[in-house]
């Protein structure tokens, strides 16, 4: 992987980062300190790992990406929006009655969503079931799973995590999004997932755990993840919940408040828009 | 004396012979393959047969994936956990989502006998009902089986196939074919009309076969599919007689008995008895103890109407006196 290539992907995630503050300041409620988390991770798969057509969504042979944190859907819209699948100015949409930009991924009403997520805890089984299909049908195609490190809570995610070693589903690879903090506070209080990587050892999945936010890091830990046969891997990725926005970063009130008109300059003067409030190039 | 065949077993059956046809069609189930049928599934089609242990939401979410994926899944455990445990699942993965699911349900009702009330699912109809995208197939007999699972294989989106474990005579003759949200007329009547499902439809012709000895004719109608449900026919026998019952093995708030009244009392006002389970779980017993306990018998609809046609408008004429 060569250092140029690192930057511009880096250089994505910040515009990608910057599309999340705007499209969340103009809806005016919404996610921002878990999209801004994700917003590394989710660039190296738009824009370096999954094999993806934009101009044809649908593709059978597509890699598939399930955000099964499902309300992070600001930073699966932005990079759906850079990639090509439909207009960036659609992102100001978001949450707006008759958009196709959902508070929550819709997948019948935005190309490009696979799944449609929203209540947590479900995604993973999703992504059993597609990858079960693939193989069935002798296709290559890799799923991607994005989970919350508080949406792990749910039970479903361990029946799926059984199922999926049980299969051996080694074209499932999981990110698990591990900024600690949920809702109600940290996730060490709330209730802890920890030892989170022992857990996913001993339901018998192929684990990394890595810096979420170093980009060289993420593509390396894809490409170990991508040469593990029979097993499901998951990549746990230590991240900063509201990554990139001083003021957001690690406080848990920004978990599900959107940045006022003020917030929103300051925050994209952080990230070093030099235009302010638009988020186009 | 007609052979009983439990829906369940027709399932397995149908599920069979749409595996032969239907390379796509895929089955699930949450470890209870020998009761719901699909073992016969997983047996010859090993490849295309997921058993996901118990865990009810994992088997409706990987069902959803396999639908995204193009496939015609089949997810099978006992109504009571398909419905109730799983309803998330189903809601957001599968109804909201429009995915191809087919969740056949088995064990439906009180029929589930000794195992008791934690068992005996008397709201899955409701629950699926309320969601938006999802049909609702009750079939009477084995031939609507058969019919509800084609049905639900040839058409695009989230199907509840409803089953009983208990063997039920057959309700149709050779001519039968099942047309989704088409209720059957299985007997023609002018002065009450009997609209039921699942076991309670061959219940309804017995108890149609005894008013008739007492001089009331009444319709019965198979309605195999709960949900787009047959307005059509249920105005036209509410116009027609002036007096209705419905007949379910299910709770009697929000299944078959909930919409006929919610489409009466907007088209054509008349009174409804509705025989199913009254605000209770059920407990064990034997299957036909409990029929009987719930009056969900002939006689118990015999009784239903009699008593509904003393509320019918007086400007109706009564029911004519036996003839000959």
């Amino acid at each position: 992987m060569g250092k140029r290539e690192i930057d511009e992907l880096k250089s994505r995630a910040g515009e990608i980062r910057k599309d999340i503050i705007s499209m969340l300041g103009r809806a005016g409620s919404g996610h921002p300190g878990g999209s801004l988390s994700a917003a590394d991770i989710v660039t190296a798969l738009y824009f370096k790992v999954m094999r993806i057509d934009p101009q044809n969504p649908g593709k059978p042979g597509r890699d598939r990406f399930i955000l099964s944190k499902g309300h992070a859907a600001p930073v699966l819209y932005a990079a759906l929006a850079q990639r090509g699948y439909f207009p960036r100015e659609e992102l100001f949409s978001l949450r707006k009655l008759g958009s196709r930009l959902q508070g929550h991924p819709d997948m019948k009403k935005l190309p490009g969503v696979d799944m449609s997520t929203g209540s947590l805890g479900q995604g993973l089984s999703v992504a059993n079931g597609i990858a079960l299909a693939g193989r069935l049908d002798g296709l290559d195609y890799r799923v991607y799973v994005l989970l919350g490190d508080g949406e792990i809570q749910e039970g479903q995610i361990w029946e799926a995590a059984m199922a999926a070693a049980h299969y051996r589903l080694d074209n499932i690879t999981a990110f698990l999004d591990h900024n600690g903090m949920q809702i109600d506070g940290p996730t060490g209080e709330v209730m802890s997932p920890e030892p989170v990587a022992d857990k996913w050892r001993s339901f018998g999945w192929d684990v990394q755990v890595i810096d979420g936010h170093d980009m060289g890091r993420i593509l390396e830990a894809v490409e170990k993840a991508l040469a593990v046969r029979g097993k499901p891997q998951i990549i746990i990725a230590g991240t900063v919940k509201g990554k990139g926005v001083s003021f957001m970063e690690n406080k848990v009130e920004w978990h599900g408040v959107a940045p006022n008109a003020d917030e929103t300059v300051k925050a994209l003067s952080e990230l070093g828009d030099r235009g302010g409030m638009v988020c186009h190039d | 004396m007609t052979k009983k065949t439990a829906t369940r077993e027709a399932y397995g059956k149908a599920l069979v012979e749409l595996g032969r046809q239907n390379g796509r069609v895929v089955v699930l189930d949450a470890d209870l393959s020998k009761s719901t049928k699909t073992a016969e599934f997983a047996r010859v089609f090993p490849e295309r047969f997921f058993n996901v242990g118990v865990a009810e939401q994992n088997l409706i979410g990987t069902a959803a994936g396999l639908a995204a994926a193009g496939k015609i899944p089949f997810a099978s455990t006992f109504a009571v956990f398909a419905t109730a445990r799983a309803f998330d699942q189903i809601r957001n993965s599968v109804a909201y989502t429009g995915l191809n699911v087919k969740i056949a349900a088995t064990h439906a009702g009180v029929t589930v006998g000794e195992d008791g009330g934690s068992h005996q699912s008397v709201e899955d109809i409701a629950l699926m009902r309320s969601l938006p995208n999802m049909t609702v197939f009750v079939p009477a007999d084995e031939a609507e089986t058969f019919g509800a699972v084609r049905a639900a294989a040839g058409m695009e989106g989230p199907v509840y196939i409803r089953l009983g474990r208990a063997g039920v005579p057959p309700v149709h003759g050779e001519n039968f074919r099942f047309v989704t949200g088409r209720a059957v007329m299985l007997r023609e009547g002018g002065d009450v009309a009997i609209i039921a499902a699942g076991i309670m439809v061959s219940a309804a012709l017995e108890a149609a076969a005894a008013l008739a000895a007492d001089g009331i004719e009444a319709r019965v109608l198979s309605m195999h599919t709960v949900k787009p449900l047959d307005a059509g026919a249920v105005v036209a026998a509410a116009k027609e007689t002036g007096a209705l019952v419905t007949a379910e093995e299910h709770g009697i708030m929000g299944g078959l008995g909930g919409a006929v009244c919610e489409v009466v009392c907007a088209e054509c006002p008349v009174p409804v008895r509705r025989l199913g389970i009254p605000d209770v779980f059920g407990e064990s017993g034997a299957p036909g103890e409990l029929l009987e306990k719930f009056g969900l018998t002939s006689a118990g609809i015999v009784r239903a109407v009699k008593e509904v046609i003393t509320f019918r408008s007086p400007s109706r004429t009564p029911p004519s006196p036996p003839s000959g």
